[in-house]
Order: structure tokens, then C-alpha cells, then sequence
């Protein structure tokens, strides 16, 4: 990029914010930019506001480590659901995409990421302990293995599998509906659905 | 069998060519003139439309005429009774687009072995020359050809192999050496997907070396023994055997020291190194037996045979091999070839013995047909 295009310093200064999002381009940054500068003040307020409140007031879910507004989460404080039956999945996406389903009724548990030695994160790096508090506590009949079927995530779900097979609970893993290499956030709703709710035992699966 | 050959090509600014346009006999096509013309570049052309690349420079852009913003490689095969029309270019800054029948494919890697070339060049030397990769990467290729696990198991190891050797540096770095417990974890995503990988490539071998070895016999004509022999560290023990006893070897080295990664073929010619002691003849003799060893299996495994290019193998044979070559690629067991050769006579001396069809282009600054097939 040529120095000096921008005939503002500030003009320069937001598309390079705009730019540093992933998936965003110079291009597409200096559109988005004068998009919010063709808007009246008030929308451009609430937008920077809500960016502020975003990382100062969001929370991490004390029980299941998902984004909440509050210290636990509306689907951990929910008495309808089933607190004995954990799905264990690797992001907040993830939950989403399982929540769009309709076809559970437990609660989660967010890792926050693979085991993934060249991205930096080990197994101590998980967020693993509200979980095995609770399993300790004996408030977990089951915990599902929803993490996605690349190499890292089997990796990672066999690391929590030994972890938690001392435990007397059942383990167990989505049917292989979910394309080997898929992610979770692209399987549609159905396969999905039907994936959570003919799981089978982790062991049964373990031949790599 | 299935039949393949290729009917036509054309080309716009690939490599050192404006403009070309090429139609070819079903059997025999010879590419004559002197060195720097163009000839292999016709031959890497075939090649892209195969395979999806280059087989000299896997630097898509650089394979655009100088000074020019992109290629096109057309041709029209005739695979198994049906017309298959591949197109292929490559613009700058853009991606690579392979179209089958007028339809871009999502993955160039549905095409690789839809239309099966085997390519013998001097750059093969690289095979003997080279370090084992060079080897490992020669088996890899032609089992990827009929075994799709095959491709996704050596995906899936190098991707351990790399998580576990990150495991090791970072351990070093921090001076505390990597867990048990971790390395197990790695080890055993590595176990599975090596142990079969090794038994892929025992079988393979077990299946090349024959028919390698017959070939060899043939071109030369003489009765030394040659041999081409798989090894492994698998051999001497179990994987997971393997990587326990290294275990302590490899924190130290700071990455997986055995396992299929350092597998091998030793080429050996009268017991001893063909690298070392081999002359340039029998040398070259070799890798030309290899290469039609890949061709017979590719036949064998796909029920097609494959396109075979030649590219200026002549170089270094005597008169009595280079007979023998040409006499082979005329029998049935293969196909459509084309060859590049700098001189006319000589090849034609020998080509005009045999009843198979040919067609001789001259290449110059144009291209010109000097004989077509008597058909
Ligand atoms: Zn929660």
C-alpha cells in the first residue's frame, strides 16, 4: 500500500483497525469505514460502544466456560436442562451449532481449543477443572465428546478420554455422521441432530 | 483394458510457446530438434493436463511465457471410448483452474489419476542422487494413484509427526524435558496410521521389484544383479517398540528419530551401491526399468495404460539399449508415447524396424510435421 493514499491520518488509522479482522482486506476495510462515516452519530456511537462493552463486561461461564453476560451462563442456569449430561466441545460456535439442532437437553463444557503443540497449546492448556470438579462432586452421569473429528481433536478427545475414564461415568462420542475432517460449525442441523442423539460409547471407536 | 490416448494439444503462452497446436498418433509421437526449442516443454504440457502440474518447476507462475499474465493448456482425450476435454490455466495471482468437459474441478486432486502419464526424464536422476526422500516420495506417489487411505494415513502421520516434534523443541526450550505422558498421547495417534503405511509399502515393493527386475534385464541385456529392497526401521522392530526405545534419543535430538519417515529403497547392483559404483548406463538403465515397473503396476492397478513420455533418454545409452527401449514401449503393453530425441536418424533408424504407427514433429521456431502415420 502507497503511503500518503489516505487523505486522513484518522481515515488511515480505522482501516487498518478494519484490516487486522480476520478475513478482512484493505479493500473491504475502506468500504466498511466510510460506510460507518455516512452514518449518523448515534449508530456510529452505539457500534463503538457495543465493541467496548463487548470485552470489558463479557464473562466466561464459571460452569462451563461458554461467553455469558453473567458469571453462569442462561444455559447453565436453566433447571429444565439435564446437569448430568455434559457435551464437550471446543468452542462457543460449537454449542451454537448444537443448540440450532433442538435435540439436546444437557448442558456444555467449552475447552476453548485443541491440543495443538504447533499452535501453541498444550493439554494443561485446556480449560478442563470447573468439569472435573464436577465430575469429582459425582453431578456427571456422562460426558459427550463433541469436539471436531480432525487429527487434534481426536488427539484431544482421547487425552480427556483417559482423563476421565478413572471416573465411574459414561463416555461416549457423536455418531460418525460428521465427515472425517469436518468441523461442527459446517455439518448441517440434521446430521448434527442425529449425531448427538445416536451417540455411541468413546471406546467403541478408538482404532484411529 | 482401458484405452487412453491423447488426440490433440494446444497451448498459449506456457512455457517458451505463443501459441501451439498438436494433433498426435495413437501410438508413437517423436519430438525432434536442438536442445532449448521446447521439446520436454510439450511433454511437461501432457503432464499438467494429467497430473495438475509441472514435473520440473512446481512454481505454477513460472511456467508462463515471460512477460505474460497467464497460460492455457488444452487437450482432448480419448479415455475408455468417451472424449475427455481438460483444460488448464494458471493466471497470476489467481488460482489454478482444471476443467473436465467444460466443469472446474473443487479439488485438482479428484483429477490425479483420471488420466494416468508416467514421465522418464534425466531429472530422475535425482531418484539415485538424492537423499531417501526423493525415494519415499516415488512410492508415495504411485500407491496414492490406487489408494485413497494411502494419501489420507500419510497426511494424517506427517501432521503428528509434526505436532510431536513441536512437542519436543518446545520441551527443550523450556529445559524441562517433554512428558511421557505427552509423547504417549502423540505416539499413539502415530502408531496407527505408520503400521499401516509400512504394510502398504511392504506390498507394494513386493509387487514393483520383479517386474522391475525383468526390465532391467531386458534393456541391458546382460545378467548382473540388480535389486531395489524396501527398508524400514519397522523391520528390526514394532512401531510402538520403536518409539519407546528412542524416546529419550529423541528429546535430546529434539524430533522423532525412526519411523516410516526414514524408510528407504536401496538400490544395489551386483551387491553393491548403485549411487556409488554404477556407471552412468547402468544407472540410467535403472531408473528407465523403474519407470516402466510404475507403468506396468499403474496398468495392473487402474486397467489403463498409461501415457508414457520419454524425455531425451537416449543421452549416455549405447545404440543396443536405446533398440531395446524403443522395441519394449512399441509391444502392447503399452500405449500412446511420446519422445523428445535431438537427432532424427537415429531414432527413426530404428522406429521404421518396427510396425508400430509413429509421427515425427520437427521442432523448430515453428513446428512441423515431417511424418505422419501410415493410417
Ligand atoms: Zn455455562
Amino acid at each position: 500500500m502507497q503511503i500518503g493514499r489516505y487523505s486522513s491520518r484518522l481515515l488511515e488509522k480505522a482501516v487498518e483497525e478494519f484490516s487486522s479482522l480476520p478475513g478482512i482486506g484493505k479493500k473491504t476495510a475502506l468500504r466498511l469505514v466510510l460506510h460507518l462515516l455516512r452514518q449518523d452519530k448515534e449508530v456510529v456511537e452505539r457500534f463503538g460502544e457495543t465493541i467496548l462493552r463487548l470485552k470489558s463486561e463479557i464473562q466466561y461461564c464459571k460452569s462451563c466456560n461458554n461467553i455469558s453476560d453473567n458469571e453462569i451462563c442462561e444455559i447453565c442456569a436453566n433447571p429444565a436442562r439435564d446437569h448430568s449430561l455434559i457435551c464437550l466441545v471446543e468452542n462457543p460456535q460449537n454449542v451454537m451449532a448444537i443448540e440450532n439442532t433442538q435435540q439436546y437437553n444437557g448442558i456444555y463444557h467449552v475447552l476453548g481449543g485443541l491440543i495443538s503443540p504447533v499452535d501453541g497449546i498444550g493439554p494443561a492448556d485446556l480449560v478442563i477443572e470447573p468439569l472435573e470438579k464436577k465430575t469429582r462432586k459425582g453431578e456427571v452421569k456422562e460426558i459427550i465428546l463433541a469436539l471436531n473429528t480432525t487429527m487434534e481433536g481426536d488427539t484431544t478427545n482421547f487425552y480427556l478420554y483417559k482423563k476421565f475414564s478413572e471416573f465411574e461415568i459414561k463416555i461416549t462420542t457423536l455418531a460418525r455422521g460428521v465427515s472425517i475432517g469436518g468441523e461442527l460449525e459446517y455439518a448441517d442441523e440434521i446430521t448434527l441432530g442425529r449425531s448427538i442423539k445416536n451417540r455411541t460409547l468413546f471406546v467403541d471407536t478408538i482404532q484411529l | 483394458m482401458d484405452t487412453l490416448y491423447l488426440k490433440n494439444l494446444s497451448l498459449v503462452q506456457f512455457k517458451n510457446y505463443t501459441e501451439a497446436s498438436l494433433s498426435f498418433s495413437k501410438r508413437i509421437n517423436c519430438f525432434v530438434g536442438d536442445n532449448g526449442v521446447g521439446k520436454t516443454n510439450l511433454l511437461d504440457a501432457i503432464h499438467y493436463l494429467s497430473l495438475t502440474k509441472s514435473y520440473f518447476n512446481p512454481v505454477d507462475q513460472q511456467n508462463i511465457l515471460h512477460g505474460k499474465e497467464m497460460f492455457m493448456i488444452r487437450g482432448e482425450f480419448e479415455r475408455a471410448g468417451r472424449n475427455e476435454k481438460i483444460y488448464c490455466s494458471v493466471r497470476a495471482g489467481k488460482k489454478k483452474v482444471v476443467q473436465r468437459n467444460g466443469k472446474a474441478y473443487d479439488r485438482l486432486a479428484d483429477h490425479i489419476g483420471f488420466l494416468p502419464v508416467v514421465m522418464i526424464s534425466p531429472a530422475d536422476s535425482a531418484l539415485i542422487l538424492e537423499g531417501s526422500e526423493e525415494r519415499r516420495k516415488f512410492m508415495d506417489t504411485v500407491i496414492s494413484l490406487y489408494d485413497k487411505s494411502y494419501l489420507h494415513d500419510l497426511l494424517r502421520y506427517n501432521r503428528v509427526l509434526l505436532q510431536r516434534n513441536k512437542v519436543l523443541k518446545n520441551a527443550f526450550k523450556t529445559g524441562l524435558p517433554a512428558s511421557d505422558d505427552e509423547l504417549a498421547l502423540w505416539d499413539n495417534q502415530l502408531i496407527p496410521p505408520g503400521e499401516r503405511i509400512f504394510s502398504v509399502r511392504q506390498t507394494f515393493t513386493e509387487k514393483l521389484v520383479p517386474v522391475f527386475q525383468e526390465y532391467y534385464h531386458k534393456i541391458s541385456g546382460e545378467n548382473e544383479t540388480v535389486s531395489l529392497e524396501y527398508v524400514s526401521p519397522l523391520f528390526e522392530m514394532s512401531f510402538p517398540g520403536l518409539l519407546m526405545k528412542n524416546r529419550d534419543k529423541d528429546r535430546i535430538l529434539q524430533y522423532t528419530s525412526g519411523g516410516i519417515h526414514k524408510d528407504d529403497l536401496l538400490m544395489k547392483l551386483g551387491g553393491f551401491s548403485l549411487k556409488k559404483t554404477g556407471s552412468q548406463g547402468q544407472q540410467k538403465t535403472f531408473l528407465v526399468a523403474l519407470k516402466f515397473a510404475k507403468f506396468a503396476f499403474i496398468r495392473e492397478t487402474n486397467d489403463i495404460k498409461p501415457i508414457l513420455l520419454l524425455d531425451d533418454i537416449f543421452d549416455k545409452f549405447d545404440p543396443r539399449r536405446v533398440t531395446e527401449i524403443i522395441r519394449l514401449v512399441s509391444e502392447n503393453e503399452f500405449g500412446q508415447i511420446f519422445i523428445t530425441d535431438t537427432h532424427l536418424d537415429h531414432l527413426e533408424g530404428i522406429l521404421k524396424q518396427l510396425d508400430a504407427d509413429y509421427k515425427v514433429f520437427k521442432i523448430n521456431e515453428e513446428i512441423k510435421i515431417i511424418r505422419q502415420p501410415v493410417s
